[in-house]
C-alpha cells in the first residue's frame, strides 16, 4: 500500500508526462506482483462493486474525527474531494500496517453483504492503522473512483516500456475482459486472455482539435472529410456469432442498444465496425440532450425507444473477415466499410458515415459552418494513407470543430476554491434574466485569468449580500459570456434547461447586468436543436 | 458563568483597549495602531510580513530584529523604536510588550495591559519550535486576538523533522538523477527555517532577496546557516550539486528554466491539500508552514484562557463558529492581513 500510496503522490504532483511514465515504470518493476493486476484495473476503470455507502463513510469519520458535522462539510468544501478529506481530518493512526494492495482490496470486497457494525469496524481499524497518505488511497478504494490524470494511452506506454511487449498488444490486453483476481501480471500484459475472447476491442483511433487553418494541413485532395457527430463513439463487434457493442469509456453497452441487434444476424463474422451511436429519425440526427435519455438505463421502454431511436453512423473498418485492418491505409478500409455496410439487409438504422466532398479548404470551411443544422461539431479530417493508431497521434487526424455557443450572464453566486485557493471566491453561478428575475443557467470554474480571479475576489468579498455556508450570494454586476457546447432541457434545473461544458469565454466589462440574455433568447435555442 | 454580566457590560470592559478600525487594530488609551494597513503616526508591528506592516507610518515600534527588515523593505530613513521581548514599556498608562510569536525571526505578540485589563494581539504564529525562530509563548490574558490560516481541521502539520526527512528524500532523488533541487520559500521566515532544516546536507545557494535579509539579521547577531549567495557569476554546476532557495515571485520565472534540469519544490502549508499542489506549477509540495496548525491554533487559544477571542484572517467564520460551539467566545473581524504569500517583492 505504501508504494501504492508513492506512485500516487509522484504521479500527482509531476506535470511531465515523461516523469509520470518513469514513475509507472518504476512502480511496476518494484511493486508486489499481486497488487499490478489490481493497479491496471483502477486505472482503466475496472470498478468493483462499492462495499459501503458514501454516508455511512463520512458519518463515521465525522463521529471518529469528534468534530461537528457542518465543520465537516465545510473542510469537505475547500478540500473539495470526500476521500482526501476523511483522510486529513481523522486523528492520527494508533498503529501502522503494512497490509498489502490486493489484500485491502480484497477485504473490502468481502464486506459486501455484511452488516453495517462489521463494516464498520473493519473500516475504523483500517483508519487507525494508515497514516494520511495510505488512508487517502483506501477511501478512494472504496468508493472505486481512482481518476488521477494516467490515461490508458500513458499507462499502457509505462507497461511497454517495463515489459518489451508491443504497446498496441498491450491495449488490446487490458481492455479485453479479465478479473485482476484471477489473472497474474505477467499473464494479463502478455495477453493470455484475449485471443479465447470474443469479444475484445480495439482501442480506439482518436483525433486532436485543429487548433490552425486546415490549408496548414496541404493538399485537400490528400484528406477525407466527415461530419463530425455528438454522440457516443462506439465499437460494434461480430465474431463466432455473437455481437458486441463497446463504448468509448471501454463499457459493453450491449443491451443498451437493442435497435442494433440486428447486426448479429447481419454481419458477417470477423467484423469489427468503429462508429457513433446516436439518436436518428427519420434520416436526421438528433441533439445529444435526446440521446442521452437512452443512457446509462438498465431497461427501456416502449416510449423511450419511440422518442430517441438510436441509430449507427459507421466510420471505419477494423476487422474484415477476422483479418485486422488497422495496418491498412484508410482509403482502403473505407471501400471495404462500404461494401460492409451494403450488404445489410435492414437498411438506415447502421449507416455510412457521410463524406463531406470538398475541393479547397475554402469551401469546406463554408460547409463546416452549416455542421449545426446536422446536429454535428463540425468536420473530422483524416488522411486518406492514414493507418488506425490506438489512441492519439498527431498529424493523421484532426478534428475541426465549430465555434461553441455563447450567452451573456451575469455572476449571482460566488464560492471559495480549494487547497491554496481557499482565499479567492473562484467558483461562480451565472444566471440570465427571466422578465424581472434572475435564473441560474450554468456554473463554471475554469476561464479567468488569475489577475481576473483577483479581482472578482474582491468584487465578492465587496458585494456579498448573503451568505449559505461557503457560499454567497453577489450584487448581479458582472457579466461574463459563458461558452457552451448544447443545451438540453432538463427538470432538475429551475430554468428547464442546462448548458452542456459550460465555461467561462471571457469577461465582459463592457457590458451591464441589464444587457444580459434572456431565459427566452435560451428556449429558442434550444427549440432550433431539437 | 457570567450572570450579572450582560453583554454590552462585555463589550465596554474589553472593548476599551483595542477597537478594531478601518486603519487597524487601534489601542485609544495608548493611541497606537497595530499592524495598520493605513499610514497613522504610530504602529506597533508584531512582524515584517508585508501585510502587516505598511509604509508610510510617522513611528513604529517592533521587536529589535525587525528594525532590519523594515528598513530593508520600507527605506532606511525610519524612526523605529525597538524593544526585546519581555521588556516593558509604558504608553500613557498602556503597559505594552513583546511576546515571542514563534512566526518568523523577530515576529511577536503584542501585550497590553491596562488597569489590569490584559490583551494580546497574535500577529501570525506558529507553536512548534524550528529551531530558528524564538519559541511561541501563551501567555494568559482576558482578550486574545489570533489569526487563522489553516483554521480547518484539515490542517494537521507532520512534525517539521518528518516533513524535512522528506525534502532531503527528494533532494536526494533529484541529485541521482542530475536534476537541480530548486525549493521556492518566502524570503522572511521560510527561507532561514528550510536553511535550518537542511544545514549540512548540501551547499545552499539563495536568491539575493533572501541574502540581503540574511544579512541584515548577521548583523544583528543572529546564528543562521552557512549559505551562498547567487551572483551572475554562479555556476550552473555549483547550483546543480547544492540546493537552491529562491522567493515564490521567481517560481515560474525565466531564470529558473536557465537551470541544470531544474526540480522545482513549493513549501507552504496549502501544500497539504492535493488541489492546492496541483495549482502549483512545481514538481513537488512539501507542507511546511510557518503558521500554527488547527491543534496549534486551539491550543494557544486555551492556553491564553481568553473571556474573548477575535479572529482575524484566514477562515475566520468558520473557525470563530467552531470556538462558540465549544464555549469559547469568540468573533470573526475583517482585516486586510493575509495576502503575505502574494505580495512578495518581484526582485
Ligand atoms: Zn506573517
Ligand atoms: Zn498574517
Amino acid at each position: 500500500m505504501k508504494r501504492f500510496a508513492e506512485l500516487i503522490q509522484q504521479l500527482e504532483t509531476s506535470n511531465k508526462t515523461n516523469d509520470k511514465i518513469a514513475a509507472l515504470v518504476d512502480y511496476f518493476n518494484e511493486a508486489d506482483d499481486l497488487d499490478k493486476p489490481y493497479v491496471i484495473a483502477m486505472f482503466t476503470g475496472k470498478r468493483p462493486k462499492r462495499p459501503v455507502s458514501t454516508a455511512l463513510i463520512k458519518l463515521w469519520a465525522v463521529e471518529l474525527s469528534e468534530i461537528p458535522e457542518w465543520l465537516f462539510t465545510e473542510s469537505y468544501h475547500n478540500v473539495g474531494d470526500l476521500s482526501e478529506t476523511i483522510a486529513l481530518i481523522l486523528p492520527p493512526p494508533v498503529q501502522i500496517s503494512d497490509r498489502k494492495l490486493h489484500e485491502w482490496i480484497k477485504d473490502l470486497a468481502l464486506l459486501n453483504g455484511q452488516d453495517d457494525t462489521h463494516k464498520k469496524a473493519f473500516i475504523v481499524n483500517a483508519w487507525n492503522s494508515l497514516e494520511t497518505r495510505e488512508r487517502f488511497i483506501f477511501n478512494k478504494l472504496i468508493s472505486g473512483n481512482f481518476r488521477i490524470g494516467v490515461s490508458n494511452k500513458m499507462l499502457v506506454n509505462a507497461l511497454a516500456k517495463q515489459s518489451t511487449i508491443e504497446s498496441s498488444k498491450i491495449m488490446h490486453s487490458i481492455m479485453g475482459k479479465w478479473e485482476p483476481s484471477d489473472i497474474t501480471y505477467n499473464d494479463l500484459i502478455a495477453g493470455v486472455h484475449v485471443n479465447t475472447d470474443n469479444s475484445w476491442p480495439y482501442p480506439f483511433c482518436l483525433a486532436y482539435a485543429l487548433e490552425s487553418e486546415p490549408a496548414s494541413l496541404g493538399e485537400p485532395k490528400e484528406w477525407q472529410a466527415e461530419w463530425k457527430w455528438d454522440g457516443i463513439r462506439g465499437q460494434i463487434i461480430k465474431r463466432n456469432g455473437e455481437l458486441f457493442i463497446w463504448s468509448r469509456g471501454e463499457e459493453l453497452v450491449t443491451d443498451q442498444f437493442p435497435e442494433l441487434h440486428f447486426l448479429a444476424n447481419e454481419l458477417p463474422d470477423g467484423t469489427v465496425l468503429d462508429g457513433e451511436i446516436l439518436s436518428v429519425k427519420e434520416g436526421k440526427v438528433q441533439a445529444f440532450s435526446i440521446l442521452q435519455q437512452r443512457l446509462n438505463r438498465k431497461t427501456i421502454n416502449k416510449a423511450q425507444l419511440n422518442d430517441a431511436p438510436v441509430g449507427f453512423y459507421t466510420y471505419d473498418l477494423l476487422e474484415h473477415k477476422g483479418r485486422d485492418l488497422r495496418e491498412d491505409p484508410l482509403a482502403t478500409r473505407r471501400q471495404l466499410l462500404e461494401q460492409t455496410i451494403q450488404q445489410l439487409q435492414t437498411q438506415d438504422i447502421v449507416a455510412l458515415s457521410p463524406i463531406v466532398i470538398f475541393s479547397d479548404w475554402t469551401s469546406l470551411a463554408k460547409l463546416r459552418e452549416g455542421a449545426r443544422e446536422l446536429n454535428s461539431e463540425g468536420i473530422m479530417l483524416k488522411k486518406l494513407d492514414s493507418l488506425y493508431h490506438s489512441g492519439r497521434k498527431r498529424g493523421d487526424w484532426w478534428k475541426w470543430k465549430i465555434n461553441p455557443y455563447t450567452v451573456d450572464t451575469v455572476m449571482i453566486y460566488a464560492q471559495k476554491g480549494s487547497g491554496r485557493r481557499a482565499n479567492f471566491y473562484t467558483d461562480y453561478t451565472f444566471a440570465v434574466r427571466d422578465g424581472d428575475q434572475l435564473i441560474t443557467v450554468a456554473k463554471a470554474y475554469s476561464g479567468l485569468t488569475d489577475a481576473e480571479i483577483k479581482e472578482v475576489d474582491r468584487f465578492v468579498k465587496k458585494n456579498a449580500v448573503e451568505k449559505f455556508g461557503p457560499v454567497r450570494t453577489v450584487k448581479p454586476e458582472l457579466v461574463f459570456e459563458i461558452a457552451f457546447e448544447g443545451i438540453a432541457e432538463s427538470k432538475r434545473h429551475k430554468a428547464g434547461l442546462a448548458l452542456r461544458f459550460p465555461r467561462i469565454a471571457r469577461w465582459r466589462k463592457d457590458k451591464k447586468a441589464d444587457e444580459i440574455n434572456t431565459l427566452d433568447d435560451l428556449r429558442q435555442l434550444l427549440q432550433s436543436t431539437l | 458563568m457570567r450572570q450579572n454580566f450582560t453583554y454590552l457590560d462585555f463589550v465596554y470592559y474589553h472593548m476599551a483597549l483595542i477597537k478594531f478600525t478601518s486603519k487597524g487594530i487601534y489601542c485609544a488609551q495608548g493611541d497606537f495602531y497595530i499592524d495598520p494597513w493605513k499610514p497613522v503616526n504610530y504602529a506597533v508591528t508584531t512582524h515584517g510580513h508585508s501585510d502587516h506592516v505598511k509604509s508610510g507610518n510617522k513611528a513604529y515600534l517592533c521587536h529589535e530584529l525587525t528594525k532590519s527588515i523594515l528598513n530593508h523593505r520600507l527605506g532606511p530613513d525610519l524612526n523605529i523604536q525597538t524593544l526585546p521581548y519581555h521588556k516593558q514599556i509604558t504608553i500613557n498608562g498602556v503597559k505594552l510588550s513583546l511576546v515571542p510569536a514563534g512566526h518568523v525571526i523577530g515576529s511577536a505578540q503584542i501585550r497590553l495591559e491596562y488597569k489590569g485589563e490584559i490583551c494580546v494581539i497574535s500577529g501570525d504564529y506558529k507553536v512548534e519550535y524550528d529551531g530558528i525562530t524564538t519559541q511561541f509563548e501563551p501567555v494568559k490574558c482576558h482578550t486574545f486576538v489570533s489569526e487563522s490560516t489553516f483554521g480547518l481541521p484539515i490542517y494537521k502539520w507532520q512534525p517539521q523533522q518528518e516533513v524535512f526527512a522528506q525534502i532531503k528524500d527528494w533532494i536526494s532523488g533529484n541529485r541521482d538523477k542530475n536534476k537541480t533541487s530548486v525549493l521556492t520559500a518566502y524570503s522572511l521566515g521560510k527561507a532561514q527555517r528550510l536553511m535550518k532544516g537542511l544545514e549540512g546536507y548540501g551547499d545552499i545557494y539563495v536568491h539575493s532577496s533572501i541574502a540581503n535579509l540574511n544579512e541584515g539579521f548577521l548583523h544583528s547577531g543572529v546564528n543562521l546557516p552557512e549559505t551562498i549567495r547567487i551572483t551572475p557569476e554562479t555556476r550552473k554546476e555549483e547550483l546543480q550539486k547544492g540546493i537552491v532557495i529562491v522567493p515564490p515571485a521567481l517560481s515560474d520565472g525565466r531564470w529558473i528554466k536557465t537551470l541544470t534540469s531544474p526540480a522545482t519544490a513549493v513549501c507552504s502549508g496549502w501544500m497539504q491539500v492535493r488541489a492546492g499542489r496541483r495549482w502549483q506549477s512545481a514538481d513537488a509540495g512539501f507542507a511546511l508552514s510557518d503558521h500554527a496548525d488547527w491543534p496549534g491554533l486551539l491550543s494557544a487559544i486555551k492556553a491564553t484562557e481568553a473571556e474573548r477571542v477575535y479572529i482575524t484572517h484566514g477562515f475566520t467564520a468558520t473557525f470563530s463558529k467552531y470556538l462558540n460551539e465549544i464555549g469559547i467566545e469568540s468573533e470573526e473581524v475583517k482585516t486586510q492581513y493575509g495576502n503575505e504569500e502574494e505580495e512578495e517583492e518581484k526582485s
